[in-house]
């Protein structure tokens, strides 16, 4: 049985993987835009997160104010309270104050369906094995782009690009073969951001996002509501 | 210095967002309708942000989606998260050289 720790370490690897690929982007994208590669590690460093980060450089270079720098990240990020409010509720008792505060900052697009996925309640030592190594990606790949990344073939990095939707697909799939409630429901948020891309393309792409989750999990919640029986069987 | 503030700005905001929600709610959810949308909300959340953006992932929709159908064929076949992300990946990029 390896241990909390190492099974993060593990199951995080193609987060990191995955991660490299994207942050290799956002690591050219901010050379390009005037900034020190030391910069941009340091934002991958203290921020962990992919559309806010890329927002957050467009508002430096054109010189925006912070309190749009502020409002920016609020919208883009603000999936990160429905994900973190989610999680609370398959924390087991080991996770003190502290230990939320501090495995808080990982919460991620990729850490949170992991964790998430995970039949057994969560500990912290699981949730730091799994942003340590998500974090070394994320920064290492920031750090690879801003210092080295011109010189790739841009095929490649064009490709790379379906590396992190590909790892949400393993996810959606194999639940939406097990259960009609969860395909219907994979289906319905699906429909509803297709939707808001094509009916009001102005929409950020974080509203977007809440809006369609929110509306299909809510759908969802009325037709098909959980039995108590699933619910015991996610806190095993 | 300017820069400092700006990285501030934006380290501050986005780990508040992540942190007052998970660190405060530490009751169990009676509800069972809330208990319901929360269960349904993380494969919601990732279908939305995967569909329609995996389209545009690789710049180009033909080779973005030759990458999706052989993720969700691997993926249903349970195969793990790395092999499928790896392959779509691969498969966009061979997709890239034929067309």
């Amino acid at each position: 049985m390896k241990s909390p720790f190492k099974k993060g370490l593990s199951d995080g690897i193609p987060i990191a993987l995955g991660y490299f690929s994207v942050s290799f982007g956002f690591g050219i994208m901010s050379v390009q835009s005037g900034l020190t590669a030391l910069q941009a590690i340091i934002i991958s460093l203290t921020n962990l997160t992919s559309a806010g980060q890329a927002a957050g450089v467009g508002i430096i270079a054109a010189g925006g104010t912070l309190v749009e720098m502020a409002l920016t990240q609020l919208v883009i990020n603000l999936r990160y309270s429905l994900m973190g409010l989610s999680l609370s509720q398959k924390l087991s008792d080991r996770f003190t104050t502290i230990h939320r505060m501090i495995a808080s900052f990982g919460i991620t697009d990729e850490i949170f369906a992991v964790a998430s996925s995970q039949t057994e309640k969560l500990v912290p030592s699981y949730m730091y094995g799994l942003i340590l190594i998500a974090s070394m990606g994320w920064t290492g790949g920031t750090a690879a782009g801003a210092l080295a990344g011109l010189g790739l073939p841009s095929t490649l990095t064009a490709a790379m690009g379906i590396l992190l939707y590909g790892m949400f697909i393993a996810i959606i799939i194999p639940a939406a073969r097990a259960s009609k409630k969860d395909l219907i429901v994979i289906c319905l948020a699906a429909v509803f951001s297709i939707g808001c891309k094509l009916i009001f393309p102005a929409l950020s792409s974080g509203f977007a996002i809440i809006i369609s989750a929110v509306a299909a999990a809510v759908v969802g919640a009325l037709l098909f509501p959980i039995t108590p029986a699933e619910t015991e069987a996610e806190e095993k | 210095m300017t820069m400092i503030l700006y990285i501030a700005v934006m380290a501050g905001v986005t780990y508040l967002i992540r942190m007052i929600p998970f660190t405060l709610f530490k009751k169990k959810i009676k509800s069972r309708f809330i208990q319901s949308v929360l269960y349904y909300i993380p494969y919601a959340v990732l279908s939305a942000m995967t569909f329609p953006s995996i389209f545009y992932s690789t710049g180009n929709t033909v080779t973005a989606v030759a990458g999706t159908v052989i993720a969700v064929i691997l993926a249903y076949f349970r195969l793990p998260l790395t092999v499928v992300a790896l392959s779509a990946c691969g498969v966009a990029l061979i997709t890239g050289f034929i067309i």
